[in-house]
């Protein structure tokens, strides 16, 4: 089944704890560990959010937003971002973002997030 | 006031304070320095300038080292007061009154030599405090730790509120995240321990910049005049400052910038060497400084036989250690072994970008056939043009072992802050 969310985020146990508590909302999510392949990812899954973590191994997020938002089908151009980032951390990528949170968050702030953007 | 005026005001008056610390007249200073007592009058209160020949005299009869009183070293020393005066914070209190400062200059040195230093001291203090701060947020090390420190305490706090917010939870679920709480817990607890030694580092270190650093951002800012450069702060970053433009305009004459431009439509740098017939290193050198079409973002690395950089030019994405560190399996190091070998290699960072690099090593006896054998190896770095040819493996380098996460390095020498977990992601 199509999942809502997908998450693109390296830190395994940041990953799991937000897969649990999405899922426990009732949220299909579906994770990827890596800046590579992530586009494909996107492109195959379509999810209606990505959560995409700014700093990942091999491709940063920033790389990643700026390409899906370049690309041809206006559907997948449009997916909603929510960035993870730092505080304090900037950069045109981040203004692409529908939401941006930053590290460290608290779950409930997250969950009330992903309620708004995904209605 | 024209510089011009203020020499000869700073030179009347020194000479009129010399003379009356000698209790002597103007008439018998005047007759010993062959000019009349009136022309003396009018050089003591600066309505006429004073030439060096005269000024020799003036210093003999006066018993003054003629550089006591001549012009150079008091307009720079009075351009020192302009700028400490200039640089004197201006809320509320009263300002400098900059007119006496001739006077000062000359009836209280001492005092005017203390102004000037601490002026100067000040002045040395605020730039290391900018580089300080701009070091803090573009240090590899720095950024790389506080992101695990960051990493570890999100996973901690979303782990922990799960424990605790959440209600029951089924006996699989609580038994992970109690194994990711603890495994959180020693990351933390290492990078802290890890962050902590390296800000000590700063303190025994005695200040945080060398001077090749000092000389690396001089570089980075275009090379601007060595005395106008704010980036250069020390008198031993100003020498090798001068070192490097010394030698630069002579391989600069070795191989001109139109010759190697043109020469540079060849992407290889042995073939470009051959064709103009010099030496690689000097064209891997000087591909590096001009960056020619082709060659925009090269970058240089330059060790000696010891292995110590000794030049390091980065390009854009290279990871660069603080200066000391280095990584062995640099190509750099290969031509250590292999002099006069052109070495090439593609080459792979932690975080995915991939090099083209090619390493030379040159030796030398510039002492003589009895003299020490010296070895220099230069590595230039390139962006990759594309996938590995297949001729030999990349390289996985990083900047140093200890923000390096590659697990099972043979080069290691020591670990790194990076959890192991991290470790494990096939980098």
């Amino acid at each position: 089944m199509k999942p809502d969310i997908l998450m693109i985020e390296d830190e395994p146990n940041i990953a799991e704890a937000v897969r649990f508590i999405l899922t426990r909302d009732g949220w299909r999510l579906a994770l990827h560990d890596n800046g590579l392949g992530g586009i494909e990812m996107i492109r195959e899954l379509r999810p209606r959010l990505l959560i995409l973590d700014l700093m990942l191994p091999n491709r940063s997020g920033g790389e990643i937003l700026s390409e899906l938002r370049a690309d041809s089908d206006p559907a997948l151009a449009g997916t909603l971002v929510l960035m993870l980032t730092a505080r304090g951390q900037t950069g045109e990528a981040m203004g692409q973002a529908d939401a941006v949170m930053a590290k460290p968050f608290a779950n409930d702030e997250l969950r009330a997030q992903v309620r708004r953007m995904l209605g | 006031m024209s510089p011009r005026s203020v020499t000869h005001i700073l030179t009347g008056t020194r000479i009129r304070e010399r003379r009356l610390a000698l209790s002597r007249r103007q008439a018998d200073i005047a007759r010993a320095a062959g000019i009349s007592p009136a022309y003396l009058n009018l050089i003591e209160h600066n309505r006429r300038p004073v030439g060096e020949d005269l000024i020799a005299r003036l210093a003999e009869v006066l018993e003054v080292p003629a550089d006591e009183l001549a012009s150079g070293r008091e307009e720079a020393r009075m351009a020192a007061l302009r700028e400490a005066a200039a640089r004197a914070p201006s809320r509320g209190g009263q300002a400098p009154e900059l007119e006496q400062a001739p006077e000062l200059l000359a009836r209280f040195p001492g005092w005017a030599g203390a102004l000037i230093a601490t002026s100067r001291r000040a002045d040395a203090l605020e730039r290391q405090l900018v580089n300080l701060s701009d070091r803090m947020t573009q240090d590899p090390y720095l950024l790389t730790t506080l992101h695990e420190v960051l990493s570890a305490v999100t996973s901690l706090r979303s782990t922990a509120s799960i424990l605790v917010e959440e209600g029951e939870l089924p006996g699989e679920w609580r038994e992970r995240f109690h194994a990711n709480l603890a495994e959180d817990s020693l990351r933390l607890s290492t990078t802290a321990q890890a962050l902590v030694a390296y800000l000590d580092s700063f303190e025994t270190e005695g200040g945080i910049f060398t001077p090749q650093e000092e000389v690396e951002a001089w570089m980075a800012a275009d090379m601007p005049p060595i005395e106008e450069a704010a980036d250069l702060a020390s008198d031993a970053a100003r020498a090798l400052a001068r070192d490097h433009l010394t030698r630069t305009e002579t391989e600069r004459a070795a191989l001109p910038d139109t010759a190697l431009a043109g020469a540079a439509e060849e992407s290889d740098p042995l073939r470009i060497a051959t064709r103009l017939r010099v030496p690689l290193d000097l064209v891997l050198r000087r591909l590096a400084a001009l960056r020619p079409p082709g060659f925009e973002e090269a970058g240089l690395l330059v060790c000696d036989g010891s292995g110590a950089l000794i030049l390091r030019r980065p390009a854009p994405g290279f990871p660069l250690p603080r200066p000391g560190d280095a990584c062995p399996l640099w190509p750099l190091y290969q031509a250590l072994a292999a002099p006069q070998t052109a070495i090439s290699a593609q080459v792979r960072t932690p975080q995915g970008r991939e090099f083209d690099t090619i390493s030379y090593a040159t030796r030398s006896q510039p002492e003589g056939i009895g003299g020490p054998v010296l070895t220099q190896a230069q590595m230039l770095i390139l962006p990759a043009k594309g996938a590995a040819d297949g001729s030999g493996p990349v390289i996985g380098i990083g900047a140093s072992c200890r923000i390096c996460p590659r697990s099972g390095c043979p080069a290691r020498r020591e670990p790194s802050i990076l959890s192991p977990r991290h470790d494990a992601r096939g980098l």
